[in-house]
């Protein structure tokens, strides 16, 4: 318990003084404070709280189920341009916030995934998840999608092979969290 | 997403169940341990959100704005974390009055590559380091991207 305090140390006083902030918004009908919690808040907390235990569940029963060496195999280290096709297929047909990409990433990591693609697969899930380009199709036109994902692609695989350089010079990791 | 999760769940459980009580402990745990800064993080963005009206956004990526047009779409987009749900329509509606394709472009590509608010959260995974340079890259790239498309839009 006290361990869990030292770890949050900053979210803990956050969480608590909205909570706070929220109690007395409502208890003496301070409308900012009201719209602030039912429009913003309630909004992604609803997203978080339906979406996020779906996913890590996903990432638990990937965790005990796919072995090591296939993913090696696939999107390791030396697995090329395959291997990027193939981290950016699976960014593609996710969905949700950039938030819920970092779990996946420390597991693909762990798994033995280059570091290159780990990147490379967080830009592609930002850029153009399958099921929010039909969204940016719908308001801004095929032209412009088509346009955007098409120059980005080249932007984030680039921005990919430089992190995964870094990363692998500094020895840097991924750590649970 | 939530089906397909009930979905694999249930082979899982039927394949092998001690295996699936394993992996569903692991992924409940991670998710307990991030939540925290979940919360904090979103109680942050909502407060933001509440002050950068769409009206504001509006304002500063209008019609006749040149370059700061660009630089406020990149600062905008990096600050905000919209959801795409809300980002299409307001994109949509920012079109209407007279906001370029390029500048939208620079707004949605660093909306969704750059999250300044998320940082505490990427860093836990990635340590700060990493996630400074990921973000700034990311905010150059988007709007290399950016300046491609007024390119590729005065062809066309």
């Amino acid at each position: 318990m006290k361990d869990w305090f030292k770890k949050n140390k900053y979210d803990v006083p956050v969480i608590m003084a909205f909570a706070i902030f929220v109690a007395g918004s409502f208890y003496f009908h301070f409308n900012p404070g009201i719209e602030i919690f039912k429009d913003q808040f309630w909004m992604f907390f609803k997203e978080m709280i339906f979406l996020l235990p779906a996913m890590f569940i996903l990432i638990g029963l990937f965790d005990v189920w796919i072995p090591r060496e296939r993913v090696q195999k696939h999107i390791g280290e030396s697995s090329g341009i395959k291997g990027i096709l193939l981290v950016m297929l699976l960014a593609f047909i996710q969905v949700g916030p950039l938030y819920a990409a970092f779990p996946v990433a420390y597991l693909l990591w762990k798994k033995g995934c280059s570091a290159t693609n780990v990147f490379i697969y967080l830009s592609a899930f930002t850029t153009a998840k399958i099921p929010m380009l039909t969204f940016e199709i719908g308001f801004l036109g095929l032209k412009f999608s088509l346009l955007r994902v098409l120059l980005t692609i080249p932007v984030f695989v680039l921005i990919g092979i430089i992190m995964g350089r870094y990363f692998n010079r500094n020895n840097c990791k991924i750590k649970k969290v | 997403m939530i089906i397909i999760t009930a979905g694999l769940t249930l082979i899982s459980l039927v394949l092998d169940p001690d295996k699936t009580v394993i992996g569903i402990k692991k992924g409940m745990m991670q998710f307990l341990k991030i939540l925290p800064a979940l919360l904090s993080v979103i109680i942050i963005i909502s407060f933001v959100l509440h002050f950068v009206s769409n009206e504001l956004i509006a304002e500063y990526l209008g019609g006749d704005a040149g370059w700061q047009a660009y630089l406020a779409a990149a600062i905008l987009g990096s600050v905000s974390l919209i959801p795409g749900f809300i980002a299409y329509p307001l994109a949509g509606i920012l079109l209407k009055t007279g906001v370029s394709y390029a500048v939208l472009a620079v707004f949605i590509t660093t909306l969704m590559m750059v999250g300044i608010l998320t940082i505490p959260i990427e860093a836990k995974y990635f340590g700060i380091k990493v996630t400074l340079i990921r973000n700034g890259l990311s905010f150059i790239g988007a709007i290399i991207v950016g300046a491609a498309m007024v390119f590729v839009y005065t062809l066309l």
